[in-house]
C-alpha cells in the first residue's frame, strides 16, 4: 500500500508541471494582451507608449522566458501581481486576509459549492437508490425525467425565471449578490438570515442542474450491486428487503461515490462562471471570467494552478478513501 | 398622474428632448411620481447605481476602463472641466490665461481647497501629477498629451504654468482630473503599489468608504466639498455583471440608476409601474458607428462606388430597426448639435436607382444575369467584418447586406473575436469593409484618425484615407485656440469627408439612463446627466435610505 501511495504522490509533480506549462502557453496563444484595454483602437496611444506598457508588464520577453520567470516565482508559492491596473497580488484577490471571510472570493465559492454538493448528495443518493430498487417503474421514469430536465435546463435561464418569480413578483427573496445594503448593521442572527436568503436561489439552481449526474451514478451503481451474488444470497437467507438493500447493498454501492466526491473537490474552488455572473456573486468564477477577458495572465494562471492542485489532491484523497474502503485495492 | 409642480419643473427638459426626438413618436418623456409633495432640496438618502464592470483602480491616470473613471470622477477633480455646452470652464482653476502665441497656459488655482485629509491643495499637487504621468515608470496610456509640454512650473502655491513647443488646441482640456494627485501622500512612493489606488484621497464631492471586491463601492458625501456639500449622502456603485439581473434589481428597488438598452427603453419600461416610479432620459453619446472601406481595395478606390453604396443604404431604417429609433443617422464624425458638427454637408438619401446608375458609371454591370454586378468578369462581392458580441453591429451589417443585395452587390458578414479582429485583420489591413465605432473625445481633434501619415500598423487611419486638404485642416484645427477658426477648419473637413466618403457614417447611438423618480434636480445636457450629481437631491418625505452610523 505505501508503494502505491508513493507512486501516486510522485505522479502529481510532473502532472502539475504539465498542466501549468500547457495552460501558460495556451493563454499566450490567444490573441490579445493585457495592455489591450489601453491600446486597442485608442487614438491617444503612440507606439512608444505601447512598448512602454508592454515592457512594464514584461510582455516584451519571449513566452518561454516569461514562463520560466513565472515558474520560479510559483516555486516560492508566489503567484505574482495581477496585470489589472490595481496591481494587487493575485493571492490577495483570491483570498484577502484583511477582509471578513464572506468577502473572500475563494471562501464564497467554496461555501456555495459545498452547500450545493451536500444538497446534491442528500437528494441524489436517495433518488438513485429508490430508482434502482423500483427499476423501470413509473416512479423511476418520473425521477429520470425530472433529473434530466434539471440537467438540460440552462442554468442562466432557470436563474432568471426564479429571480422574476421570487424576487420581482413575490418579493420573497433578493435578486442578486450576497448581502443586503444594511448587512453591516445587522445582528449575527440577522446576518445569517440575510445571507441565507441570498443563497437560496444560487444553491438551488446549482444543485438542481447538477443533480442528474450523481443520481444516475448512484442508480447504476446500486443496480450493479443488486445483481451481485451476495445480494441474492442475502435474499435467499430470508432477510427483509430493507436489510438487504440498506445493510448489504447500499454500503457497497456507495464506493463509487467516494471517487465522485474526490473528483468534485477541484470543482469546489473553480466556481461557476455562469451563475456567479447571473447572481452577481463575487466568487472565483467571476474573477476568472474577468481575468480571462482582460488577459490578466497572472490571475488566470493563479486560479488554474490552485484548481489543478486541488483536483490532483482530490484524486489522491479519492484513491486513499477507496483504499480504506476496499480491501482489494489495499493489497496491491 | 403628474402634479402641476412636477410638470412645470420638467418643461425645459421636454423641450430639450423633443429636439432630439426626430422621427420617433415617443418624445422620451420624463415622469415624476411625487404628488403634491414640496420638492425642496434636502440632504440624505443614497443613490444606487448599477454597473456591469468593476473598477480596477481609482487613480485616473492608471485606469483604462470606464467604471474606474466613473467612480474616480466623483473622488478627484481637475483644473478644468467641460461645461454642458462643451466649452471649458474652471474646476480647481479659478482662471487661466493663454499667451497670444498659444504656447503658454497659466492656471490660477482656487485657494483654500482641501484634500479630504485636511491638507490644502496647491500647485505642487498638479506638478506632482504631471511629473508622475510623464514618468517612464508610470504605466499610463495617457502620457502623450503631456509629453507635448516643454516646460512646467509652479511659481507659487496657486499658480501653475505650462509651456508648449507648438500651439496645441486640445491642450487646455487635458488638464482635467488625470493630473491632480496629493503629493503629500504619494511623493517618493510607487503609485502602482500600495493602497492608494483602492483607497484614494481626493477632494471631490464623494469619499470612498468601503470597496467590497466584486460587489460594491460605497462612497459618502464630502461635507467640505469646495462647491458645497452634495445633497445625496451616499453613492453606492453596485457591480452586477448580468444586464438582465441588473434590470430586475432596478425593478425591485435594488438600483436607482442604470443605463437601458433600446429594447428596455421602448418596451420593457413602458408600463404603469415604470412610468410612476422612474424617469427616463436620452441623449446622444459621444460615439458613432460607421462602415469603413479599405481604400486600397480595387472595389472601393472609385469614389462613385462608395457613393453608390451610401445611396443604397437607408440610415434611418438602421436607426429605427437596430436602435428602436433611439439614435440619429450620422453624417460625419461629430455628434449632432455640438459645436464642431456641421449640419450642411452632402447627404446621401436612400435611392437605389441612383446607386445603380453610379455603379454603372463606374463600370459595374450584371452581364451574366445572376443578379450580381460584374466588372472585367469579377463579381461585386465583399465581406464586412465586425466584432463578435455586439448585436447592434451584426444587425446593422445584416440590414446593409440585404440593402446592397438589391442593387446587385453580394455581401458576406463575418464576426470575429475582438482581439483577433484588431490584431489579425485591422492591423494587418486584411479587410474589405468593417463595421466599427469610434468613441470620440469632447475635443474635436481627430488627427490620428484622418491624417494621411497615420496609416502604419497599429495606427488608426487603417482605411488608408489620404487628402492633402484634410491634412492641412487637421493641422490647423489643433494649432489654434480660436474657437471660430477651429470651427471653420472642422466644418470644411466634414464637407470633404462627406464628399470623399472614406467611411459611411451610420449612426450616433443614444445613452438611455433611467433614474428612480424620487431624485430631483437632474438637468440633462449634451454631456449627459451625471455631471451635476452633487446637486441632485431627494426631498425629505421621499427619502428611502438612512445613513448608517
Amino acid at each position: 500500500m505505501p508503494t502505491y501511495l508513493m507512486k501516486r504522490l510522485v505522479e502529481i509533480v510532473p502532472t502539475l508541471f504539465g498542466i501549468t506549462l500547457i495552460s501558460f502557453f495556451i493563454i499566450h496563444l490567444a490573441p490579445g494582451k493585457p495592455t489591450d484595454i489601453f491600446t486597442e483602437l485608442n487614438p491617444k496611444i503612440t507606439p512608444e507608449a505601447r512598448e512602454r506598457l508592454e515592457k512594464y508588464y514584461g510582455l516584451d520577453k519571449p513566452v518561454p522566458v516569461q514562463y520560466w520567470m513565472w515558474l520560479k516565482r510559483v516555486a516560492k508559492l508566489d503567484f505574482g501581481e495581477s496585470f489589472s491596473p490595481d496591481r494587487r497580488p493575485v493571492i490577495q484577490k483570491i483570498w484577502d486576509g484583511k477582509r471578513p471571510l464572506i468577502e473572500r472570493r475563494l471562501f464564497v465559492t467554496f461555501m456555495i459549492n459545498v452547500l450545493s454538493l451536500i444538497i446534491i448528495l442528500a437528494f441524489a443518493i436517495p433518488i438513485g437508490i429508490s430508482s434502482a430498487t423500483r427499476r423501470n417503474s413509473l416512479y423511476d421514469k418520473v425521477m429520470t425525467t425530472t433529473v434530466f430536465v434539471g440537467f438540460a435546463t440552462p442554468s442562466f435561464w432557470l436563474a432568471l425565471l426564479l429571480m422574476i418569480l421570487f424576487g420581482a413578483h413575490l418579493h420573497w427573496l433578493p435578486i442578486s449578490q450576497l448581502k443586503s445594503m444594511n448587512f453591516d448593521s445587522l445582528s449575527l442572527a440577522g446576518k445569517i438570515w440575510d445571507l441565507s436568503k441570498h443563497l437560496v436561489l444560487p444553491i438551488f439552481v446549482s444543485a438542481f442542474t447538477g443533480l442528474a449526474g450523481d443520481s444516475r451514478f448512484m442508480r447504476s451503481s446500486m443496480l450493479e450491486v443488486i445483481g451481485q451474488d451476495y445480494v441474492t444470497v442475502a435474499r435467499a437467507k430470508g432477510l427483509s428487503e430493507r436489510l438487504v438493500i440498506y445493510r448489504h447493498a447500499f454500503r457497497n454501492a456507495l464506493l463509487p461515490i467516494i471517487t465522485l466526491i474526490g473528483l468534485s473537490i477541484g470543482g469546489l474552488v473553480g466556481g461557476s462562471v455562469i451563475f456567479e455572473n447571473i447572481f452577481g456573486i463575487p466568487g472565483m468564477g467571476q474573477l476568472f471570467y474577468m481575468s480571462v477577458m482582460t488577459r490578466d495572465y497572472p490571475t488566470v494562471m493563479g486560479i488554474l494552478t490552485i484548481g489543478a492542485v486541488l483536483t490532483l489532491l482530490g484524486n489522491l484523497l479519492a484513491d486513499i478513501g477507496y483504499m480504506l474502503a476496499d480491501p482489494r485495492i489495499r493489497t496491491r | 398622474m403628474f402634479s402641476a409642480v412636477a410638470k412645470k419643473l420638467f418643461i425645459p427638459l421636454l423641450v430639450l428632448l423633443a429636439l432630439s426626438a426626430c422621427r420617433n413618436k415617443e418624445p422620451g418623456a420624463v415622469r415624476a411620481a411625487s404628488e403634491n409633495i414640496p420638492l425642496l432640496p434636502a440632504y440624505g438618502d443614497a443613490l444606487l447605481e448599477g454597473s456591469i464592470g468593476e473598477p480596477t483602480v481609482l487613480i485616473p491616470m492608471l485606469a483604462g476602463d470606464s467604471a474606474s473613471h466613473q467612480v474616480a470622477g466623483l473622488i478627484f477633480n481637475g483644473l478644468v472641466k467641460y461645461d454642458t455646452d462643451l466649452s471649458i470652464i474652471g474646476d480647481l482653476a479659478e482662471s487661466w490665461k493663454i499667451s497670444k502665441d498659444g504656447l503658454v497656459i497659466t492656471f490660477h488655482l482656487k485657494k483654500g481647497v482641501k484634500w479630504t485629509d485636511g491638507v490644502e491643495f496647491t500647485s505642487d499637487d498638479v506638478m506632482f501629477g504631471y511629473k508622475t504621468i510623464i514618468n517612464e515608470k508610470t504605466p499610463t496610456a495617457y502620457a502623450e498629451d503631456y509629453l507635448q509640454v516643454k516646460k512646467a512650473e509652479a511659481p507659487d502655491k496657486y499658480t501653475f504654468r505650462v509651456t508648449y513647443g507648438k500651439p496645441f488646441a486640445p491642450a487646455l482640456s487635458t488638464w482635467g482630473d488625470l493630473v491632480v494627485l496629493p503629493k503629500h501622500l504619494l511623493e517618493g512612493k510607487d503609485i502602482t503599489k500600495g493602497s492608494f489606488g483602492r483607497g484614494p484621497v481626493g477632494m471631490g464631492p464623494y469619499i470612498l468608504k468601503n470597496w467590497i471586491p466584486g460587489q460594491e463601492l460605497k462612497l459618502a458625501s464630502n461635507h467640505e466639498y469646495f462647491e458645497g456639500r452634495p445633497y445625496i449622502d451616499q453613492y453606492i456603485y453596485r457591480i452586477i455583471p448580468d444586464p438582465a439581473t441588473m434590470f430586475l434589481e432596478l425593478q425591485t428597488g435594488g438600483l436607482d440608476l442604470m443605463g437601458l438598452t433600446p429594447l428596455q427603453y421602448t418596451k420593457q419600461t413602458e408600463t404603469d409601474y415604470f412610468r410612476k416610479n422612474f424617469q427616463k432620459f436620452r441623449y446622444p453619446t459621444f460615439a458613432y458607428t460607421y462602415m469603413g472601406f479599405n481604400l486600397k481595395h480595387p472595389f472601393f478606390q472609385d469614389v462613385r462606388v462608395r457613393r453608390a453604396i451610401a445611396h443604397a443604404i437607408d440610415k434611418q431604417e438602421i436607426v429605427d430597426v437596430v436602435l428602436f429609433g433611439l439614435g440619429k443617422p450620422a453624417t460625419g464624425p461629430y455628434v449632432p448639435n455640438t459645436w464642431p458638427y456641421n449640419p450642411n454637408v452632402k447627404k446621401y438619401e436612400y435611392n437605389p436607382g441612383k446607386a445603380k446608375r453610379l455603379l454603372e458609371e463606374a463600370g459595374w454591370k450584371d452581364t451574366n444575369g445572376d443578379g450580381v454586378l460584374e466588372k472585367n468578369g469579377r463579381p461585386f462581392r465583399f465581406t464586412i467584418l465586425t466584432n463578435m458580441g455586439n448585436s447592434l453591429r451584426t444587425n446593422t451589417a445584416t440590414i446593409i447586406q440585404w440593402r446592397l443585395a438589391k442593387v446587385g452587390i453580394k455581401v458576406d458578414i463575418r464576426t470575429l473575436e475582438w482581439s483577433t479582429f484588431v490584431n489579425q485583420f485591422i492591423d494587418k489591413r486584411r479587410f474589405e469593409a468593417v463595421i466599427l465605432g469610434w468613441g470620440i473625445g469632447l475635443d474635436p481633434d481627430q488627427y490620428d484618425i484622418w491624417y494621411s501619415g497615420k496609416t502604419k500598423e497599429k495606427e488608426f487611419n487603417f482605411v488608408s484615407y489620404s487628402n492633402p486638404e484634410v491634412d492641412a485642416l487637421l493641422e490647423k484645427g489643433r494649432r489654434t485656440f480660436d474657437l471660430e477658426e477651429r470651427k471653420k477648419a472642422y466644418f470644411r473637413m466634414q464637407e470633404i469627408l462627406a464628399e470623399d466618403l472614406p467611411y459611411i457614417f451610420l449612426y450616433v447611438p443614444e445613452a438611455l439612463p433611467i433614474v428612480q423618480a424620487r431624485f430631483k434636480g437632474i438637468k440633462p445636457s449634451p454631456i449627459g446627466i451625471e455631471y451635476n450629481l452633487p446637486k441632485w437631491y431627494v426631498p425629505e418625505p421621499l427619502q428611502r435610505h438612512a445613513m448608517e452610523p
